[in-house]
């Protein structure tokens, strides 16, 4: 699944990140894959979301988020 | 002559890198700009111990050194420029320690550039806190550095800061990571190539086209002959250098650092349940904005009102004082009147900028970005944009500055040309003083009906913003990648050392950045509003005993008529008088018409530009707000400025664009004079029809 579809509260571990729609500051920033994700926040419309990247926590907008793709560690 | 070491802060943004800048120079320091471009450029002196000085740079924040914006590529240009005069002996990475992963990143790469550097952790007082402890010798020796422990909040750690600065010679400038290791067969040709370059400076200066392109290429070899690889591959290297990179650090904090979860507290996670809340979020968005103006108005009051009437005072006594005569004229209507046009703003200046740096120190302002981006993009415009829009309100200056962190251009565009609707500081001695001349007192669910009026008038400059945005966006044909990322950091309490250099810093470049015009353009007018051709003017005084012989006048009415044909002949009234009918369907005489006309330099000219020509001819001690609320409508009688005029120059003002500081800002950004033209027409031309309107209704 993509980090798109992520729900608040729930957590994720990166798997991989296209490089040709992901601008290279977000990688810095954290957005790698073997990274853990949680979605911490969510405007109304749930776009931007506020993330929390292997402790980081930073806003992006859902189109962005459509680029990573994740899986669910655990489906509580 | 000891000589200075040059240093360099560098580091994340919200690490509380400038609160170490603080630390180490206090007032010692000064505001300028790099050379050409408007990025800000911070520095100042700090004492060593042993009798050594240190120069020190505050670079702006930056995630690492691929440049993405101007304020980046001023950080990559010093660092890769040995020749240049700031060339750091010493560069000091500032970290946070909550985020300690992160914000290491941009450390190996300076190392990497073997440029001998020391780590300083801040906020190290919330370790405890958060439940983290530091192996501190592993981290030095892993990471090949000094480290000094810091807290600016408890002024721990400056010491040995500027300790291991003085000894900046003791330091190692190995690097951290190899670099021929992110692609062995690419940077072994590269190697060959150069054989006397660093490989990582190199790397760098290959790269910065990808990201940015404005890097000076001639402050290293030209690398134009070695580009074997196409713009995708760069990107993915530079992808597998940042994973790396994270490789590394992540085994450096294994042992370094531990963190106990269970003892760490964590207030963000409360505050932002409430904070960025679908309902909660918008609504105490709303209630701070409220209470800023609320308090700017209320809090600013009384020293203004002190301020003016101290002023006033001044000029009456050095009128009485000094020998009689030009000089002392020019002195008391000219250069006092516009003196106390510049001062007048200090209070609420101050006020805006005091709330605007505590916003942003705290971290609110982030999730101000986050609330807002899904709104503002519906309007062609960021979340991002939201801050311009609020530190607007001090200056439109800075805040078209504040736009370089919008990735998207049209967006960023978009940014640019409609800031300067919103409510600037140099809007509100305009607004204040004809509000207090026209609206009258009283108070509505404990707001002043004057307060409100200022809070409309700030929301109808930002409708302006928004709506001529959503315009722009509509008929602007620019194609460019949607991408938004904004960190969101912790909470903090702001420091008062930092709030308070703020304000210093930005009110003393508004009195003397604005106050040099102000006061030259007061002086300009008072020349202007003083002599004049012809004998209209030189024979004033038996043409006006003449007309009025037979209405047998006291000698007070007959000056005041005198000073008043006098001034109706001057160069400035002969000015006036020809602009008058063009102004006129909008309810002002020709004095209102040579405030507007020199508010095209700085729109907060206009009191001072009144009071000077009011001063002229006047003897009385009067504050200008009297003489404003005595001048009678030459036409149809009653005070000048009543509702009708009042409201219609208040448009005018909240609409038009009158600020050439602003062109040209917009000129640098943009690099035409395409948008600034049109912001000039467009926006003056819709304030001339709205502000007719106003005031065809009210009359």
């Amino acid at each position: 699944m993509t980090l798109a579809e992520l729900k608040r509260g729930q957590q994720g571990i990166i798997k991989d990140v296209s490089s040709k729609s992901i601008p290279l500051k977000l990688l810095e920033m954290g957005c790698l894959p073997g990274n853990a994700v949680e979605l911490v926040q969510v405007a109304p419309f749930s776009d931007p979301m506020y993330l929390n990247i292997n402790g980081t926590h930073l806003a992006i907008r859902k189109e962005t988020a459509t680029h990573i793709l994740i899986e669910t560690a655990t489906n509580e | 002559m000891s000589k200075q070491i040059n240093v360099a802060l560098i580091g994340n943004p919200n690490t509380g890198k400038t609160s170490v800048f603080n630390a180490l120079t206090g007032l010692n320091q000064k505001v300028g700009n790099y050379p050409g471009i408007t990025v800000e450029k911070k520095e100042g002196v700090c004492k060593l111990p042993r009798g050594l000085k240190a120069h020190i740079i505050d670079l702006p924040g930056t995630y690492s050194l691929n440049a993405s914006s101007l304020d980046e590529s001023v950080v990559i240009e010093l660092l890769l420029n040995k020749n240049d005069k700031d060339y750091p002996d010493v560069a000091v990475v500032i970290t946070d320690v909550e985020n300690l992963k992160r914000n290491l990143l941009v450390y190996t790469q300076i190392k990497d550039l073997e440029i001998p550097t020391i780590l300083v952790i801040n906020m190290s007082d919330r370790m405890a806190y958060k439940g983290i402890s530091l192996d501190v010798l592993h981290l030095e020796k892993q990471l090949k550095t000094k480290i000094a422990l810091v807290s600016t909040r408890k002024n721990k750690g400056i010491d040995d800061l500027k300790d291991l600065i003085s000894n900046y010679k003791t330091l190692s400038a190995e690097p951290c990571l190899a670099t021929q290791d992110i692609d062995t067969a690419y940077f072994e040709g590269l190697k060959k190539a150069f054989p006397n370059q660093s490989l990582y400076k190199l790397w760098l200066v290959i790269t910065q086209d990808v990201n940015f392109g404005k890097v000076d290429r001639k402050t290293i070899a030209d690398t134009s002959a070695f580009k074997t690889k196409s713009e995708t591959d760069l990107k993915r290297l530079q992808q597998k250098e940042t994973i790396k990179r994270y490789q590394f650090i992540n085994n450096v904090l294994k042992k370094g650092q531990t963190i106990d979860l269970n003892s760490a507290k964590d207030l963000r996670i409360k505050l932002d349940r409430i904070l960025t809340h679908k309902v909660w979020g918008y609504l105490i968005f709303f209630l701070i904005l409220l209470t800023i103006f609320q308090a700017i108005y209320d809090w600013a009051e009384v020293p203004m009102d002190f301020i003016d009437s101290a002023f006033a005072s001044l000029s009456e006594w050095t009128k009485n004082t000094l020998p009689a005569g030009a000089f002392t004229n020019l002195l008391a209507e000219g250069v006092i009147s516009g003196l106390g046009g510049i001062v007048i703003f200090i209070p609420q200046i101050a006020f805006l900028f005091l709330f605007i740096s505590v916003l942003e120190e705290s971290g609110y302002m982030s999730r101000v970005v986050f609330l807002m981006d899904r709104i503002m993009r519906r309007f062609g415009l960021s979340g991002k944009s939201v801050v311009p829009l609020i530190s607007g309100t001090a200056c439109a200056i800075p805040a078209i500055m504040a736009t370089r962190n919008i990735e998207n251009w049209k967006e960023r565009l978009i940014t640019i040309l409609v800031t300067p609707f919103t409510t600037c500081s140099a809007r509100l001695p305009v607004y204040l003083i004809i509000i207090s001349l026209v609206i009258p007192q009283g108070r509505f669910l404990g707001l002043s009906y004057q307060a409100l009026t200022l809070m409309l008038l700030y929301l109808i400059g930002f409708g302006a913003a928004v709506g001529s945005a959503y315009l722009l966006n509509k008929f602007m044909k620019i194609k460019s990648k949607s991408f938004f990322v904004v960190e969101m950091p912790n909470y903090k309490l702001p420091l008062f050392k930092n709030v308070a250099l703020t304000v210093l810093e930005k009110t003393k470049s508004f009195v003397f950045g604005a106050g040099k015009i102000i006061l030259a353009i007061s002086i300009v007018l008072w020349f202007l509003a003083s002599y004049g051709p012809g004998k209209e003017f030189n024979n004033a005084k038996e043409i006006v005993t003449e007309q009025y012989a037979s209405q047998n006048l006291s000698q007070e009415e007959l000056d005041q008529k005198v000073a008043s044909h006098k001034l109706e002949h001057s160069f400035i009234g002969i000015t006036g008088r020809a602009i008058e009918p063009a102004i006129r369907p909008l309810g002002y005489d020709w004095k209102i018409g040579i405030a507007i006309v020199s508010s095209f330099a700085a729109r907060e000219v206009f009191v001072g530009t009144l009071a000077t020509i009011y001063s002229v001819g006047s003897d009385e001690e009067v504050t200008i707000k009297n003489r404003m609320a005595a001048e009678v409508n030459p036409i149809l009688g009653g005070p000048l400025f009543n509702l009708a005029s009042g409201i219609s120059l208040l448009l005018f003002y909240a609409f038009a664009m009158q600020c050439m500081s602003t062109l040209a800002i917009v000129k640098r950004e943009t690099n035409t004079w395409k948008w600034p033209m049109f912001q000039l027409v467009t926006m003056t031309v819709f304030a001339y029809i709205v502000a007719l309107i106003a005031y065809q209704v009210l009359k």
